[in-house]
């Protein structure tokens, strides 16, 4: 087995329940790499919602929370406030973050507070059984849109930006080494790290979104379907966007904010009171 | 390069066998614990220490080591 | 019969005239409560208000989240972090809050909820007082597990409540919910406050059935929605072990129900009549039973109270021994009727009279007085 996974994994928990070729696997042993990359183990710790992708950090033999569908972000930031100092992870999926979970994603953004967040995005509620998600693609069939689904699709990086996030990337699982980085500078940001990670799922949305079941063919679409983004290229049309698409290290983060503005306040009542006092005698 | 491929992490999605750019695996008559066939470095003289294989293999199956 | 609470501290206090919620904020940060989520809900606003200033004066945190929702997780997840927690909030907001109420169950997570009750259902009545989740407390959240609930009549009950819903979520790693209501919420009574923090055991061994230590203290913790071991690995699809697991969660609760429970009774010595109450109806029941002179000389029945403290969970027994030689319980509630039947289920030989009011307003003693009077009547 893989040294590295060795040391990081619950052996006892294994096999994963993840599929022959799931795209998890992939996130999983890049998180690890970001993780042990940093050496940070014992400073950070995992929370996951549920779906597939959820599961990613259940076998991490770290500190780990598995809650509710939809509201991994609600718990970690509880966890964040209550040891500012110390990392958390995210796991969650599209379904996971952009329907359930919507409102917390939007208003975690918004706040620029300090953890990473990786939405694995497959496309479809995979756990389930193969239901539309709200980032399944327009005309794909599902089991609960079968004559192909209505809507054009969510894409969770864009809207973490609008909302506020200060790094967001994007990457596929066919790029396993950028997406590592990536994970390892969100984690090292201060401040609302987002990436999402377009990964197969090739028993659920295999044939649906790509035309094959195969783990393989997927890896190989996935890489020749999509860009790395660079500012002020010319970008192809119906390809993947792919790439760090924002870096801000000047937006304050939350924690930070609220000290701050907690000491100002403080120090203006001082002040307010040393004048008050001077004048009263 | 030792390249080693555990029977019983493997779930045979062949993706290694695929993905490697120097077609270091084939997928042999060996099976892993599953039954399913098993990928098996037979080239294991080619590869240049890439670990795409290692990265991508979602099982973690797969070390690649000098 | 006087409380059977322990006197939580020791030293003298000092007096002070506080708001119901206001005494709740306070005690809650004496217990060593350093961080509260919450979201603005009416009656129960003053707590998320003075909480935003005084936790953090307190060296804690507090956020307001997006929605009920979201403060039920933070409070969980902050509890992981090391730091007790609270949020606080109304019947709309509480039955957002289900889910993860349950989650806190499985996994064994100490925190407090406050549900400052209101009428209901739905937006029912923002303003108005009400008894009406006295079962949601109890069966809210999807599943079988068991809740503690503590139900104050008095500001001095506010205050000295929400430490022993401390204290107890600790102690058995459980949530508790201190099921309040508008009226004590917003009144405002002289009570008896003490500064300083006390410290409460965190993590207590004895009552968890799968013990997670909290996060970064390097010991791996896995905190599992999933029914699970004690390593916290899934065990859901395992029939006889979920079986276990679930009879193990609840009975870490009812078998210590001795520990848990605390009932007062008033004038119960000799009473064949006993009033049975729970939170502020408790307060006019009492007035009820101190003007009772008129059944005794009617009917030659006294009357007496007993004030259940701890509504869940349910102190069965001990209730069935108080109303051993009663022939009559009233069970006065403001809701449609709901505890009586679980008092109706335990008493063997009384009567069990529901005494239901709803709209919002408490009973008048002249009210119980009279509906008592009138079932006497019936029958002697």
């Amino acid at each position: 087995m893989n040294r590295l996974m060795e040391r990081y994994l619950r052996l006892d928990a294994l096999p994963t329940l993840f599929c022959p070729g799931c795209g998890n696997g992939i996130v999983q042993n890049a998180a690890i790499t970001a993780i042990d990359n940093l050496g940070i183990r014992k400073d950070i710790a995992c929370v996951s919602g549920i779906g597939c992708s959820s599961w990613i950090p259940c076998y991490y033999n770290m500190d780990v929370m598995h809650t509710t569908h939809g509201r991994a972000l609600a718990f970690a930031q509880g966890l964040k406030l209550s040891c500012p100092d110390k990392k958390v992870l995210v796991f969650t999926g599209d379904g996971d973050c952009l329907a359930i979970g919507g409102n917390h994603m939007l208003h975690a953004c918004k706040r620029n507070i300090d953890m990473a967040v990786i939405m694995v995005n497959n496309h479809i509620y995979g756990m389930t059984g193969g239901q539309k998600s709200p980032a399944t693609p327009k005309g794909v069939r599902t089991k609960t849109s079968p004559w192909g689904a209505y809507d054009e699709p969510m894409e969770g990086a864009e809207l973490a930006i609008s909302m506020g996030a200060t790094y967001v990337a994007r990457w596929t699982t066919a790029h396993p080494v950028q997406l590592e980085k990536s994970i390892r500078a969100g984690i090292e940001h201060k401040g609302f790290s987002f990436i999402e990670v377009i990964s197969q799922c090739p028993i659920q949305s295999g044939k649906g979104v790509y035309g094959d079941k195969d783990p393989s063919f997927i890896l190989n679409y996935l890489k020749k379907n999509s860009y790395v983004y660079k500012e002020g290229m010319e970008e192809p049309r119906g390809k993947i966007k792919c790439g760090i698409l924002k870096h801000d290290n000047d937006k304050t983060e939350y924690i930070e904010r609220m000290q701050t503005q907690l000491q100002q306040y403080r120090e203006g009542k001082t002040a307010k009171e040393k004048k008050g006092g001077a004048k009263n005698k | 390069m030792i390249i080693t491929v555990d029977a019983v992490r493997c779930k045979g999605c062949n993706i290694c066998v695929s993905i490697c750019t120097k077609q270091v695996f084939t997928l042999s008559a060996k099976r892993n614990n599953y039954g399913t066939t098993m990928p098996e470095a037979v080239k294991e003289k080619e590869c240049i220490g890439c670990k795409l294989c290692e990265k991508l293999c979602p099982d973690a199956a797969i070390n690649v080591e000098e | 019969m006087k409380s059977q609470i322990a006197e939580p501290h020791l030293r003298s206090g000092r007096k002070v005239i506080y708001q119901g919620n206001e005494a709740c904020a306070k005690a809650a940060i004496y217990a060593g409560c350093r961080f509260f989520a919450g979201y603005p809900i009416t009656p129960s606003t003053e707590i998320i208000e003075l909480m935003s200033s005084e936790m953090v004066n307190a060296g804690g945190n507090f956020i307001q989240m997006e929605d009920e929702i979201a403060s039920a997780c933070a409070i969980v997840g902050a509890r992981w972090g090391g730091k007790k927690a609270m949020t606080a909030t109304s019947g709309p907001g509480f039955t957002l809050m289900q889910e993860t109420i349950g989650f806190a169950a499985v996994t064994e997570t100490p925190v407090v909820i406050v549900n400052v009750q209101r009428g209901g259902p739905s937006t029912g009545q923002p303003t108005m007082s009400s008894q009406q989740d006295i079962y949601q407390v109890k069966y809210g959240s999807h599943g079988d597990y068991e809740i503690i609930a503590l139900s104050p009549s008095s500001v001095q009950e506010m205050y000295d409540f929400t430490i022993r819903a401390f204290e107890l979520s600790e102690k058995f790693r459980s949530p508790v919910v201190l099921l309040s209501d508008e009226v004590v919420g917003h009144m405002r009574e002289k009570i008896t406050i003490y500064d300083g923090e006390k410290k409460i055991r965190s993590g207590h061994r004895n009552y968890v059935v799968s013990p997670q230590e909290d996060f970064y203290t390097g010991n791996n913790s896995l905190v599992e929605g999933q029914l699970h071991d004690e390593e916290g690995r899934r065990i859901g699809h395992l029939p006889s072990k979920s079986s276990d697991f679930i009879q193990s969660i609840s009975q870490k609760i009812t078998n210590h129900i001795d520990e848990i429970q605390d009932i007062e009774t008033f004038f119960m010595e000799d009473a064949d009549i006993a009033i049975l109450t729970y939170g502020s109806v408790s307060r006019p029941a009492l007035k009820a039973v101190k003007s009772a002179k008129g059944i005794k000389e009617h009917y030659n029945l006294s009357v007496g109270l007993i004030k259940v403290n701890t509504v869940w969970p349910f102190p069965e027994n001990e209730i069935r021994r108080l109303t051993e030689s009663c022939k009559y319980v009233f069970v006065p509630e403001m809701n449609i009727g709901k505890y009586y039947k679980e008092v109706e289920r335990c008493v063997n030989h009384g009567t069990v009279v529901s005494m239901p009011k709803i709209g919002g307003e408490l009973h008048k003693p002249a009210e119980i007085l009279e509906a008592i009077a009138k079932e006497v009547g019936h029958h002697e």
